[in-house]
């Protein structure tokens, strides 16, 4: 009788090729639809949940958008980044949910109204930072405190923050999933690092009089 | 010379590295004589890493997992 392989799924582990990955799946091996949208489950989750605010919604939206991006996947073109279509059909998933929550309604007039005011950003916070270990970040503490200081921002910086400084996309793409032009994402992006830095200063902020007394008071803003 | 207010509003681009050189090199020349702008570039800086660390946000315990279960209905993979 032959030994059993210890190995049985072997290949499964052999990293692959994404365009090669695509293409079996179109072939019709559906279960690589897993391995080909493994590294970008948080990514979709987190574009979702910059849009709608809520974990359960964020999570259902992330299911449909994959499906969504099985379903269609015939239709992503050779020059478009496998990642920046997922995210625009979670966005665009996550937007329709938005719609069809009437309890959000209220927030987005809130929000426009936030984002009507286009006077210049000050700071109030002035303090120095310490130096946190990166092995602090996964405290939750701290994972709390970004997470709030995210939810604080409006949607429209939220979602720009989200792509640009989590994800890591470019202007430009960033621009182009959101439709937005190149100039408004830079704005807002400098709106919500700062706002973003703001919220953070009371956990990891030292105070600035502590450091520089003499200058307590003084603001060149 | 630039000031302080003109710092401030070119932060960002500053740090993505987005800005005319003549400006950039303002800027690196104020940054030298002046501590609250320092300041503000760097714990904008901080911001910036920590939020860009994965481990910081979470997707929910058993995300995954449940993706998986309902992509497996959906596909009839199961």
């Amino acid at each position: 009788m032959a030994a059993p392989d210890p190995l049985p799924h072997a290949d499964s582990s052999v990293e692959r090729d994404e365009a090669a990955l695509i293409r079996d799946v179109r072939a019709g091996q559906k279960e690589l639809f897993y391995e080909l949208i493994q590294p970008y489950e948080r990514g979709v989750y987190l574009t979702a949940f910059s849009i709608v605010h809520n974990q359960a919604d964020a999570e259902e939206v992330a299911q449909e958008a994959f499906l969504k991006a099985f379903e269609h996947l015939d239709q992503l073109r050779s020059d478009e980044k496998f990642k920046n279509w997922l995210l625009l059909i979670a966005i665009n998933e996550a937007r329709m949910r938005r719609r069809k929550d009437h309890r959000n309604l209220y927030e987005s007039i809130d929000e426009e109204a936030v984002e009507a005011d286009d006077g210049e950003f000050m700071p109030h916070q002035f303090a120095d930072w310490r130096d946190v270990p990166s092995e602090a970040y996964a405290k939750t503490e701290i994972k709390n405190a970004v997470l709030k200081a995210m939810e604080s921002l409006p949607q429209k910086y939220r979602e720009i923050f989200l792509l640009r400084d989590v994800e890591h996309l470019s202007v430009e793409e960033t621009s182009k999933l959101l439709g937005v032009s190149k100039a408004a994402v830079k704005t807002q992006l400098h709106r919500a690092r700062l706002q973003m830095r703001e919220q953070l200063v009371p956990v990891f902020g030292k105070r600035w009089s502590d450091r520089l007394p003499f200058l307590k008071g003084r603001s060149p803003w | 010379m630039v000031t302080c207010a003109e710092v401030l509003r070119e932060l960002s681009n500053f740090i993505d590295g987005d800005i005319d050189p003549k400006l950039r090199a303002e800027i690196e020349n104020h940054l030298r004589g002046c501590r609250r702008c320092s300041v503000m570039l760097d714990s904008t800086r901080k911001t910036l890493k920590i939020v860009g660390d994965e481990r910081v946000f979470e997707v929910p315990v058993g995300y995954s997992e449940r993706l998986h279960k309902f992509l497996a209905k959906k596909l009839g993979t199961e």
